[in-house]
């Protein structure tokens, strides 16, 4: 086990994997000499080369697109994007081509590329450098979503994304930077698609993503006692673990979504949806999802609290879902009464 | 002056008979489907165009890389698609070289180094930088060819990769077809300057101006800019001028002035190349007629191909999304 930042372990796992893969190549905007705005890729030029990692010009649509080329012609790209908000900028190569080639050409196209980059508010950077435009990505068939929560993650998605032979958008938070955490020597790889039950418990299952996750158990662990909260890290949006998350709602009767992007056609919605058409009759309430305010991200400090689900509020959103209105709203979803019924 | 030899010079014939023969054949089909009340997509024909294809065609190696645009069929042609499984996959069929998920505008090949046409205009533009870069990376002398129209160079997609293929040095030829019409729009309210072409010294790479319309005209510029590619000497800016006969995708009436459209049709590719051959002596009109026919015979077997072809599984429709 070594302790590392988060950055660190990221840093690790792109050493790691151009290492053992000559394909494996990362580019970006001050991603070569420097070694990355948020030192993701330090020393990294100097180790592989200004042929293998190397800084580009300051052009989003250019540098996914030409990631998008590298992996139609053999290559496994890593393409940085420093902010998940500037991807807009380079929309068409990822949503038109990236996620569509494969299948426009029957399946000769192989696109084994990653777009690393960071999301998320808490920095007061304001509207367009603190999204969250994960459920924009999750919706194109075609790409894959990952969201790292914990450093050993953070380095084991990254090598399988880069292990991956789709288009993979991996998006870590920038709150989490600093975090230090243990992370397992030698080869650590994490599969995309599993979730992962951080906290056992019996009386509501509370599915998060990224950060969110870190709140969530804070929130667990005060309510311990109260309400015996049973917590998944989904680390992977596309695609995502169903099968764990219906595994506990069918123990627990209750499903709560916290995810830090607004709840509007999102990530929990999806999850709702799903669960809600395969285990319905093991719903003892309406399912919850607690995102952040559907506003444009504020600068101020104290509104950007305001805006992004915190500790006291995910507590608030379990105790509404656990309390006797709560459960009374919906009394015909009692598993007992379905069962019963003919 | 016909500057290759006559080997070279018939090829480049016979790609143009078999891009206008393909052409005016799909032109029918459409508007016979149509007619038909059948869905049929959009067809956006390059007849009249046939010269650019064919001169930087003419100047790849099967292994070199080209990405092409909506109106892709005579890149993919003079690149050396099997026109069975091009007529076929037009036709939205299983044979067809995209299996049917791809249609007329992403015709792929890869063993052919066809990476596949653009819905998006300008799309291309970006993803051919990583196929140069990646031929760079294995020490290949691949060269990659990237077609866009002078409507995609209004796209910031354009400015982009130009750019950037300039600062990385990458073996790239982006070939503008300058057709004069982004679907009804003059060039002149695309572009403020007269050639698109110019826009290179901003890049500090070169580049040139050509008569599209002259099969010739374009080999020697292709030749040259595949070259200095080839020696990893960097990007080239190329400018044909052309023509485009048809309206944007067959269905958008365009009032084009008469008196243009009686210029240009003086300057078609093929009646002038032919009518070169013969002038200076390289081949006879018999020879020229054996060419033609020979594309027509080759273009009914492909469509009589295509047309007896099965049509998709709709069970295997969610087939090729994802890579296993």
């Amino acid at each position: 086990m070594a302790r590392l930042k988060m950055v660190r372990a990221m840093c690790e796992a792109f050493e790691e994997e151009l290492d053992r893969d000559p394909a494996v190549c990362l580019f970006g905007e001050d991603v070569g000499e420097f070694g990355g705005v948020f030192s993701t890729s330090a020393r990294l030029q100097k180790r592989f080369g200004a042929r293998r990692v190397f800084d580009t010009p300051l052009s989003e649509g250019a540098i996914i697109g030409m990631a998008v080329g590298a992996a139609m012609t053999g290559l496994r790209p890593i393409a940085e994007i420093m902010y998940l908000d500037f991807i807009t900028v380079g929309i068409d190569p990822l949503v038109n081509q990236a996620a569509k080639l494969r299948y426009m050409s029957g399946g000769q196209a192989k696109l084994p590329l990653v777009i690393f980059t960071q999301c998320g508010a808490g920095t007061s950077e304001a509207a367009q450098h603190s999204q969250c435009l994960e459920a924009w990505f999750a919706h194109v068939p075609g790409l894959k979503v990952v969201m790292p929560a914990t450093v050993a993650d953070a380095k084991g998605l990254l090598k399988a994304s880069i292990r991956d032979d789709n288009p993979v958008l991996y998006i870590w938070h920038k709150l989490l930077y600093d975090l230090k955490e243990d992370v397992p020597d030698g080869e650590f790889v994490v599969p995309l698609g599993k979730a992962t039950i951080r906290r056992t418990g019996t009386d509501l299952t509370l599915v998060a993503t990224s950060l969110m996750v870190h709140r969530a158990a804070a929130a667990a662990e005060a309510l311990a006692g109260e309400i015996d909260i049973e917590l998944i890290d989904l680390r992977t949006i596309v695609p995502w673990d169903i099968e764990t998350v219906l595994g506990s709602v069918r123990k627990t009767g209750r499903l709560l979504v916290v995810h830090e992007a607004n709840a509007q056609f999102g990530v929990g919605a999806e999850i709702v949806r799903r669960v809600t058409e395969e285990a319905f009759s093991c719903l003892r309430c309406a399912p919850l999802v607690h995102g952040g305010a559907a506003v444009p991200m504020p600068f101020a400090h104290v509104l950007e609290i305001a805006v992004v689900p915190q500790q006291e509020t995910i507590m608030a959103a379990a105790r509404r879902m656990v309390s006797a209105a709560g459960a009374a709203a919906l009394p015909s979803r009692r598993p007992a009464k379905v069962g019963g019924g003919g | 002056m016909i500057d290759v030899s006559k080997e070279t010079a018939l090829q480049l014939l016979r790609v143009m008979y078999a891009i206008r023969a393909f052409e005016l054949r799909m032109q029918a089909i459409f508007r016979q489907r149509t007619e038909a009340g059948e869905s049929v997509g959009a067809l956006h024909s390059c007849e009249g165009q046939e010269a650019v294809a064919a001169g930087v065609g003419a100047c790849l190696r099967k292994d070199d890389y080209q990405f092409s645009t909506h109106r892709g069929h005579g890149h993919a042609i003079a690149k050396g698609l099997d026109l069975k499984r091009m007529a076929a996959e037009m036709l939205g069929k299983a044979t067809g070289c995209s299996r049917g998920r791809g249609g007329s505008m992403h015709l792929f090949d890869f063993k052919i180094g066809l990476m596949g046409g653009n819905g998006i205009v300008g799309g291309g533009m970006p993803l051919a930088l990583g196929a140069g870069y990646s031929a760079r990376y294995r020490g290949s002398d691949q060269v990659t060819v990237c077609y866009f129209g002078e409507g995609a160079a209004s796209q910031g997609a354009a400015h982009e990769s130009i750019n950037m293929a300039a600062v990385l040095t990458l073996p790239i030829i982006y070939v503008c077809e300058n057709n004069l019409y982004a679907a009804t729009t003059h060039a002149s309210r695309n572009c403020p300057v007269e050639n698109v072409a110019a826009r290179a010294t901003g890049y500090g790479i070169p580049g040139e101006v050509v008569d599209g319309n002259d099969v010739l005209a374009v080999h020697r510029a292709a030749s040259k800019a595949v070259a200095r590619a080839r020696q990893g000497r960097g990007p080239t800016l190329l400018e044909a001028k052309t023509y485009r006969h048809r309206p944007h995708c067959m269905v958008i009436p365009e009032h084009r002035p008469e008196k243009e459209r009686e210029a240009w049709q003086g300057r078609d590719p093929i009646r002038r190349f032919e009518a070169q051959l013969r002038r200076e002596n390289v081949a006879a009109q018999d020879e020229l007629d054996r060419l033609a026919a020979d594309a027509e015979r080759e273009l009914a077997e492909a469509v009589a191909f295509a047309e007896q072809s099965p049509d998709p599984d709709p069970q295997t429709v969610c087939q090729w999304v994802w890579a296993d």
